[in-house]
């Protein structure tokens, strides 16, 4: 019943909240306590679940199942390791973007705190459910409370910001919503864990591929469907950006690890190319728009598209050390990004602009703050003994693995990163102040080092022992591996793959002998 | 014992960091000081071990790292001869930077940030010399880029300083990019990322082939090439070079430190750890020597025309660095493991000097504002010699020998590569010869030509913007006619000569003692015992090549003394005659081959117009504009709803999704 419990707890707390009596003030003063209690259970709650997780199985764990709609629309719950790192991830960034949000946000706190704890339940749920419509209720209605934070609470261009949020996820959904119904349909189950072990027939599973990876593509986001993320950030309040870079970004990696793989084996290994094409392209193409942006907040949004494309890369390696390179990246980002809009956030309450050129010479009047944005900077870039590099590294060797020419342009990126990351925090934290008013801005208080303090071990502790965060996650990866296991990978004609069926040992290496023979 | 090596650096620089603020500059300055000093004492005692006695390899583990799939890279401790070496130098050269940074960077604020930074820098670099997989070594590579950048930026004020930083980590990224893809293929091919592994598996994957990039091509040949890009990139060869010379904006200390003794030096460290793999790709070492001869060719020709006097001596190191890559490349890993040894006391000899050369002139690095000093500030002039006459390979000091060792052993490699580095060596010992007797005549020798400096002026006319405040009593009021505007250079503090003297003494003394260990054709087996690849029948080549090629060395070195005392001393109106008859050329070696313009024409420039035309023409007017735009413009024609309301959207959005899932229920329940 955990798992319900944790869902349902910020539900309850958020009516809570929306219902609270006395004065503006009041109310507001109350809502953040509320939210923030609320958010720290969840957390104790959290790290209570991974404790009692049992590492050595890939079986649904805490599992429960109340039948609703029986057949079909069923609250059954569970986890596996995959959805416990998600759910930590969750847990963890909340109460910190509660506290980010502590005096930064003014106008109706209330609904505001109302808003990130029904966030909290739908994100939960999204990762525990193992009902295929279960899960696509949360997976869409977790964009509800996000559409309210950025049209409610956002910037200027709020209304358009999510609006184009809303149109390009729309359209996935709608797609991936036909085809669990054909799925569900064929398999008599709407059951994850019974889907996972459905063998389509080849050609449906190249359309349900395809209608999924309509979703998944957007929420990625991939490119060329990225359009919506730079906008939606700039105009989303600071906790906002840091729950989408954070969660939201994490769920089409989710989706395609837990349905596209598992379930289409054959359209993955075939559609690679597709998958990698795109890929490769943002990398390249997202690093270089990041490299002339002026809002801090663009930036790091195209930044983020770029390590998505490395999530999307590892996944679609197809192969242990992608996958987990991928999941790795899911969580290093989900922190490391986070981090960085927080980093934003900060001196955003203080000058109320984004704009780079405002600000520079902080490392002689924020010294502190200069220094966790260096140690944020550098995990972006994936500077060894971070998560980041752990991700980055997992991901290129096992895309290598699998296609060099993919390996050496996702590989760039780590030039284009280091360029448009060093740049940015060139001009915002050494060089001169662009004025007094921002030679005036106070260094961190004790709040914001208390948001930002816990991210850093986070980020030090994946970096330098992953095996905590990647051990939950090994029997689950494990079994997604084994489900591509002699899938017939797709040949393309520049030898962007090597052709040959995915198998546990690669004959990737020709001996002298056999040179000639084996090479196509 | 390696473990505190190792770690008491990254411990003091922690503290001196983070808590420098509340134990105060001398404390943290202390701190540091005396960690390394500490741990350079461990390093000898745990080289002598691998000298004198026949001390076994050993490795320690200390931490898992990364497990995935047939991946296990664990934080461990490698130590053998070859790393034993590398200790020393690191250690040693840091602590004696430290201890001269008590009085290079006495008025500086920042000081505590400043030692906890060359601390940090020391830990990455042990790391990377103690690293028994090549991952690990990455990390290393890529913490001592971090240090580096975070000092070659420390006077971040200076826009100057902070290009120039950002220009090191960079570049050094474009060889990581090398280096990670050489990673990913070693991994492939030997299914380990283990030193040990690697290196024993070597043979068995000698001569295969694999996929790269759609082409099957020679497995060892790919990978060493890959890998050594990496190593381009760390230790400035050309093509890679260009981050080196601009690092000299950092304080000086970290230029003796980082940019000549330890850090570029990586590079040569990596291709002699690994070794056994080169030596099984011919193409590979071919490749690593003509680059290196090329570098060491290019670097000289343009550190001749160079005024700054730290950028003389880095364009020094570059070429030197080409030596120690052309020894690999001709086979003969421990002569370049021995010009690494004894290179790192002569030039960080050198760029102490500098340091207290530039410490003594208030700041100014333009040699053309100098001249005299040599009765001014008299021990600096004699340990700047010193490190000049170990630089030039005068008999019997340090450079004397690994040079000397390294022409003969590219001569009796007998490879026409081999023997390319070869003629262009002896070439560039003369070009070295020259531009470093360039720069003891035109700093310690001559008339003073310091007035014209506006770092002088300042100091002389008792504007302490700069902050030296002991200036003030050198101030006379009357006028000067000897080019010294009155100004009278001192020498420096004790915490700085000293250093000196440790290293001049190195400087003469290494190559005598360490000879025959290092390249000695009986001993140099028994010395590396197996850390790296050790040609006994090169070595003994060596000795029984022609007596013309054993004296080439010293006649290149009376050339360029020769010519450099015609030139400027005998006849100083030379130079500027040279400068008027043929622009062209001094222009193309004063802008250094031209290499920052084209770059900046083909990548810098092409990146940024790139981006703005994905930013603008992909984005928002293709994308957006036949996207979610276009879609918009068709609501609005349609309907005109849903954009007036501030979140009308939200209500038709889930309205959308619960008509989807009742349409799912009652198709099902049909």
């Amino acid at each position: 019943m955990i798992l319900s419990f944790m869902i349902l707890l910020p539900v309850v707390a958020a009516l809570v909240v929306a219902t609270l009596p006395g004065g503006d003030e009041e109310r507001a003063g109350r809502a953040r306590v509320v939210a923030l209690a609320t958010t720290l259970v969840e957390f104790v709650l959290g790290i209570w679940l991974w404790t009692q997780f049992d590492q050595t199985t890939s079986a649904f764990q805490f599992t429960e199942n109340l039948p609703l709609f029986a057949p079909f629309l069923n609250w059954s719950l569970g986890i596996d390791g995959i959805a416990l790192m998600l759910i930590e991830l969750s847990v963890f960034l909340m109460p910190l973007c509660i506290l980010a949000s502590w005096v930064a946000v003014k106008k109706r706190v209330p609904e505001y705190m109302a808003a990130f704890l029904l966030m909290e339940s739908l994100m939960i749920g999204t990762f525990a459910a193992r009902d295929m419509f279960l899960f696509y209720l949360f997976f869409e209605g977790g964009l509800i409370p996000m559409f309210l934070i950025i049209g409610i609470w956002g910037g200027a261009r709020r209304i358009y910001a999510s609006y184009k949020f809303f149109l390009y996820t729309l359209l996935g959904s709608v797609l991936m919503l036909v085809a669990m119904l054909w799925m569900v349909n064929f398999a008599g189950s709407a059951d994850i864990g019974v889907l996972s072990r459905t063998d389509f027939p080849k050609e449906a599973q190249f359309w349900l591929f395809l209608a999924f990876f309509a979703s998944f593509a957007v929420k990625m986001p991939m490119w060329p469907v990225h359009t919506w993320l730079p906008d939606a950030h700039v105009e989303a309040p600071t906790a906002g950006s840091v729950i989408l870079a954070g969660v939201l970004l994490k769920l089409g990696g989710y989706g395609f690890i837990r349905f596209s793989l598992p379930m289409f084996p054959d359209a993955s290994a075939q559609l690679i190319w597709l998958v990698f094409g795109l890929s490769m392209v943002a990398v390249v193409y997202t690093s270089l728009v990041a490299l002339v942006q002026q809002d801090m907040k663009k930036l790091i949004a195209y930044s983020s598209v770029a390590h998505m494309a490395f999530v999307t890369g590892g996944l679609f390696a197809l192969n242990t050390q992608g996958i987990e390179g991928a999941m790795v990246m899911m969580l290093s980002h989900g922190l490391v990004s986070g981090a960085l809009f927080l980093c934003v956030g900060v001196i955003y309450d203080r000058l109320h602009t984004r704009e780079i050129g405002r600000y520079g010479g902080l490392a002689d009047t924020m010294p502190k703050y200069a220094l966790v944005l260096l140690f944020f900077t550098m995990a972006s870039v994936g500077l060894p003994a971070t998560s980041g590099f752990v991700a980055e590294f997992l991901v290129l060797l096992g895309m290598y693995q699998t296609s060099t020419w993919a390996t050496f342009v996702l590989t760039t990126g780590i030039i284009l990163g280091a360029a448009y990351m060093l740049w940015l925090y060139a001009r915002v934290a050494y060089g001169k102040a662009a004025g007094d008013d921002t030679r005036a801005m106070p260094d961190l208080d004790a709040r914001e080092i208390a948001i930002l303090a816990p991210i850093i071990l986070a980020t030090l502790w994946m970096g330098i022992y992953p095996k905590s965060f990647q051990a939950p996650m090994k029997p689950a990866i494990a079994e997604v591996v084994a489900r591509l296991e002699g899938r017939e990978l797709a040949t393309v004609p520049t030898d962007m793959t090597v052709s040959r069926t995915l198998a546990p040992a690669l004959p990737a290496i020709a001996a002298p002998a056999h040179a000639a023979e084996s090479h196509h | 014992m390696i473990q505190l090596l190792v770690f008491l650096p990254l411990l003091t620089a922690l503290v001196a960091g983070l808590g420098g603020r509340i134990i105060g500059h001398t404390a943290a300055k202390a701190l540091t000081t005396g960690g390394l000093f500490v741990s350079a004492a461990l390093a000898w005692v745990i080289f002598t071990g691998f000298w004198l006695n026949d001390t076994a390899g050993y490795t320690v583990p200390v931490l898992d790292w990364i497990e995935s799939g047939g991946l296990n890279v664990k934080w461990a401790l490698k130590v053998d001869t070859l790393t034993a070496v590398m200790l020393v130098v690191v250690t040693s050269v840091s602590a004696l930077v430290h201890l001269y940074s008590w009085g290079y960077m006495e008025e500086d604020p920042s000081q505590s940030r400043f030692f906890a930074y060359l601390s940090l820098f020391t830990f990455a670099m042990l790391m990377l010399v103690t690293a028994d997989n090549l991952v690990q070594m990455f990390f290393g590579w890529e913490g001592v880029g971090l240090a580096s950048y975070l000092l070659i930026g420390f006077w971040y004020h200076k826009p100057s300083a902070n290009a120039a930083a950002i220009k090191a980590f960079v570049v050094n990224r474009v060889g990581d990019f090398g280096f990670s893809l050489g990673i990913f293929g070693t991994f492939l091919v030997f299914g380990t990322v283990s030193l040990d592994a690697i290196l024993a598996a070597v043979p068995q994957h000698s001569g295969q082939t694999f996929s790269f990039l759609g082409s099957q091509v020679d497995v060892m040949t790919c990978l060493c090439l890959l890998l050594f890009v990496g190593a381009m990139g760390k230790s400035a060869q050309l093509g890679l070079h260009t981050w080196l010379p601009d690092a000299m904006e950092g304080p000086t200390p970290v230029s003796a430190l980082i940019h000549a003794a330890t850090m570029v030096t990586a590079g040569v460290f990596m291709v002699c750890r690994l070794s056994p793999m080169f030596e099984a790709s011919p193409t590979a070492q071919a490749v690593v020597c003509v680059i290196g001869a090329c570098t060491a060719l290019f670097a000289a020709t343009v550190g001749m025309v160079q005024n700054d006097i730290k950028r003389v001596i880095a364009y020094s190191t570059c070429s030197q660095l080409g030596y120690m890559f052309f020894a690999a490349g001709s086979g003969a890993y421990g002569a370049a493991m021995f010009h690494l040894f004894t290179h790192a006391f002569f030039k960080a000899l050198l760029f102490l000097g500098a340091g207290s050369v530039i410490h003594a002139m208030h700041h100014e690095q333009d040699m053309r504002f100098y001249g005299g000093l040599r009765k001014h500030i008299p021990i600096t002039f004699w340990m700047m010699t010193i490190g000049t006459l170990a630089l030039t390979g005068f008999f019997f000091t340090a450079g004397y020998y690994s040079k000397d060792a390294i022409l003969e052993a590219a001569f009796a490699s007998g490879t026409s590569h081999g023997m390319f580095a070869f003629f262009v060596g002896a070439f560039v010992a003369a070009l070295t010869s020259f531009y470093s007797w360039r720069l003891v005549f035109l700093t310690f020798f001559g008339k003073p030509r310091w007035a014209a400096s506006e770092h002088i002026q300042h100091a002389a006319h008792g504007d302490h913007g700069h902050g030296h405040d002991d200036h003030h009593s050198h101030a006379h009021d009357h006028a000067h006619d000897d080019g010294t505007a009155g100004y009278h250079p001192h020498e420096s503090p004790l915490s700085m000569l000293i250093p000196l003297f440790v290293l001049g003494t190195g400087a003469l003394l290494a190559g005598w003692v360490w000879h025959e260990s290092f390249v000695g054709a009986e001993q140099g087996a028994g010395f590396w015992r197996g850390s790296l690849a050790f040609r006994e029948h090169l070595m003994h080549a060596m000795h029984e090549v022609p007596a013309w090629v054993v004296y080439t060395p010293s006649v290149a070195f009376f050339l360029g003394l020769g010519l450099a005392w015609h030139v400027f001393l005998n006849k100083p109106s030379i130079p500027i005659w040279w400068q008027k008859e043929v622009p062209g050329l001094y222009q193309f070696l004063l802008r250094k081959w031209y290499f920052d313009e084209l770059y900046d024409a083909i990548f810098v420039k092409p990146a940024q117009w790139l981006g703005r035309q994905f930013w603008t023409r992909g984005d928002q007017q293709t994308i957006d504009r036949f996207g979610p735009n276009g879609a918009a413009d068709m609501v609005v024609v349609g309907a005109g709803l849903a954009r007036r309301f501030q979140t009308g959207y939200v209500y038709s959005y889930a309205l959308v999704m619960l008509i989807g899932l009742a349409a799912a229920a009652a198709w099902m329940m049909r």
